[in-house]
């Protein structure tokens, strides 16, 4: 029966222009429609299968502000048990590595914790980190890029994918798990789920009840900081190409020239 | 104080239904929909969602929810595509429906959670080569002999009745003669597969090309004289009695349409480029699309009215008529004015408005044609 934590977080929509804030280059959440992240969803869809062939609880974890409570209602409605929303002013512009820290500290709060399931890497920071730093400061063995996860008794198998081809990795539980794309097909909530979540526990805290020293998190005590920040340029307009007989070698010598081919 | 605002569970699931009807749909019904194919892997994942058991109780494997979450989730189908939204609204409606109205415990258990499910599709077999909306013109007979219903006659139109995962088709039938002289009408459950029934070739539709739909026809075809559906002779009452919902539902299906002709020319219109300017800049367009969006909007107020009359148990009737009548000619008339924004295009069955245009048009005539509605109206304020 394994417990799972799935960390969850809320991003801007990819369907929607993106823009950091012009004073301290955060992310500008007002700007962009806010949702669970789909690599979020793919981890929580894992969990879920993970549950239903084992029993077992899911509990989502995110960090943010006030309107991720939507993100976190989403996992509820797939189907998760209960959830931790770590809500502080303290933590606005927290960099990966604060972020990891306070994930962790919150993790800790939960009993007996059996595996931690994350996306790969969110959306919209794309630093991709956050698994492997959550592991490392809990002590638990990280599998990452998981595109296949397998849980029996108390190991975890992971099929782990990356441009190097397929590992087979295993550990012993607990274990931090990050999930791929070609993980899994995440479920739409139905309404059952929709309502039910309603009921479900959602246990909101501050970095204090965590234990975290505010001195540790948010944009002054970052690690890394974005000093400049700027739109990207509009698409030039591309190089056109009159075949006249010789279109095939005009496209390879572009193509050559861009050091595609 | 009139609150227009959905409940939270209602937002959320029209908001899921969007993203499932833009991620799911959009990218793979075009091709369905040229090829005239049933898309029964979409119609297997809305099932997995729960929405053929949206406004059924948990009992019977439903969702506990209301038809309120029904019509939410038609319109969000339909903005993107009709044949998926009114294989739902049948399969609600017309399929399980029935059968949870009327049906006895038995039958209930016997098929609603399989309809539920959407592992399982059921049809309400009403109209005829001769008509539909006069049940006096009913010309299918069903004869009882000993324990067993022998059924004779042919259906028309009917949605959902020939795909492979059809479990049952409901008739009516002229099963005898009420003291009054008039036929006296039942309904009656038959199963797929019982011989004597028979399943036609599919129709070739101007629209709805991605849905199913049949000539039935009945010779000498034997079912248990249990599958009598509610009480005899009330068959057609029955029947009268879940039109008018069905009607609020095809109002809202229409809406969705309506709605996604605005949604397609405002894609459009932004990218579109005509006399060195956006064709959105120009007022032509601005004053069409305008006119779209009032349509689609007032549209939805009267389907929304007619629903809260009908959830808080009032009588509902002129205003689902009305529902169903204006918003089947708002969809009608944003298909013809977004197709015409879409020029050349709009004629071409690659984009979504030439689709729109082929469905909106059984919408003023599919469960009640507008002239019906408008004579419900007219009853409704006394006229006789």
């Amino acid at each position: 029966m394994p417990n799972i934590v799935v960390l969850v977080k809320q991003v801007p929509d990819t369907y929607s222009e993106r823009k950091l804030s012009e004073g301290d280059h955060t992310l500008d959440r007002d700007f962009a429609d806010a949702v669970l992240d789909e690599i979020n969803e793919r981890a929580i869809e894992e969990a879920l299968q993970i549950k239903e062939a084992h029993d077992g609880e899911v509990t989502v974890l995110c960090v943010g502000p006030d309107r991720a409570t939507d993100a976190i209602r989403k996992g509820l409605s797939m189907g998760a048990d209960k959830a931790i929303h770590v809500l502080d002013d303290a933590l606005h512009g927290s960099d990966l590595l604060q972020t990891a820290k306070v994930l962790a500290a919150a993790i800790r709060t939960v009993e007996d914790v059996d595996l931690v399931i994350a996306g790969n890497e969110a959306s919209d920071g794309a630093g991709g980190a956050v698994p492997a730093v959550v592991a490392e400061l809990l002590g638990y063995p990280q599998l990452t890029h998981a595109r296949e996860v397998t849980v029996d008794g108390t190991t975890v198998k992971v099929t782990r994918e990356t441009e190097d081809g397929l590992t087979h990795l295993e550990a012993s539980l607990p274990a931090v798990v990050s999930v791929g794309e070609k993980i899994n097909e995440p479920r739409y909530p139905s309404f059952k789920g929709i309502m039910a979540a309603k009921k479900k526990p959602v246990e909101t805290v501050d970095i204090a009840d965590l234990g975290v020293d505010a001195g540790d998190v948010g944009l002054a005590n970052a690690w890394s900081t974005v000093v400049e920040a700027a739109p990207k340029p509009p698409r030039e307009a591309g190089q056109r190409v009159e075949d006249d007989g010789d279109g095939g070698v005009k496209i390879a010598e572009y193509l050559v020239g861009q050091k595609l081919i | 104080m009139i609150d227009f605002r959905l409940s939270d569970e209602h937002e959320t699931l029209r908001k899921t239904v969007e993203e499932f009807a833009r991620e799911e749909v959009a990218p793979v019904i075009g091709d369905f929909y040229e090829r005239e194919e049933f898309p029964y892997d979409l119609v297997a994942k809305m099932g997995r969602m729960g929405l053929f058991g949206l406004p059924f109780p948990e009992t019977y494997g439903g969702m506990d929810g209301d038809f309120t979450a029904l019509c939410l989730t038609l319109e969000e189908l339909a903005r993107v595509d009709s044949s998926v939204a009114i294989t739902l609204e049948a399969g609600v409606s017309l399929g399980a429906m029935p059968v949870f109205r009327f049906g006895t415990e038995e039958q209930k258990r016997r098929w609603l959670p399989a309809l539920c499910s959407g592992e399982m599709l059921g049809g309400f077999g009403l109209t005829e080569p001769g008509g539909g909306s006069d049940a006096g013109g009913t010309l299918t007979t069903a004869r009882l002999d000993g324990d067993e219903w022998v059924i004779n006659g042919t259906k028309s139109f009917i949605t959902n009745s020939g795909t492979d995962i059809t479990g049952l088709v409901t008739v009516t039938a002229v099963t005898g003669t009420k003291p009054d002289g008039r036929k006296e009408i039942s309904a009656i459950i038959v199963p797929a597969g019982t011989p004597g029934f028979t399943v036609s070739k599919k129709y070739s539709k101007v629209g709805w090309n991605a849905s199913d739909t049949r000539e039935l026809s009945f010779a000498d075809c034997r079912v248990p004289a249990a599958n009598l559906l509610g009480e005899r002779g009330r068959g057609y009452a029955q029947f009268l009695s879940i039109l008018d919902e069905g009607r609020i539902a095809i109002a809202a299906l229409s809406v969705g349409l309506a709605q996604g002709c605005v949604d397609e020319s405002l894609r459009y219109v932004g990218e579109r480029e005509a006399f060195g300017h956006k064709i959105g800049e120009y007022q032509a367009i601005q004053f069409k699309i305008a006119d779209m969006e009032a349509r689609a909007h007032t549209a939805r107020l009267a389907y929304y009215a007619a629903l809260a009359k009908m959830e808080r148990g009032e009588p509902f009737k002129k205003e689902a008529a009305i529902a169903k009548l204006v918003s089947s000619n708002a969809a009608m008339d944003n298909s013809r004015d977004a197709t015409q924004i879409f020029g050349g295009y709009g004629f071409m069955n690659e984009f979504p408005v030439g689709r729109f245009y082929r469905d909106a048009k059984i919408l003023e005539i599919g469960e009640g044609t507008s002239e019906v509605q408008r004579m419900l109206i007219a009853r409704e304020l006394g006229l006789r």
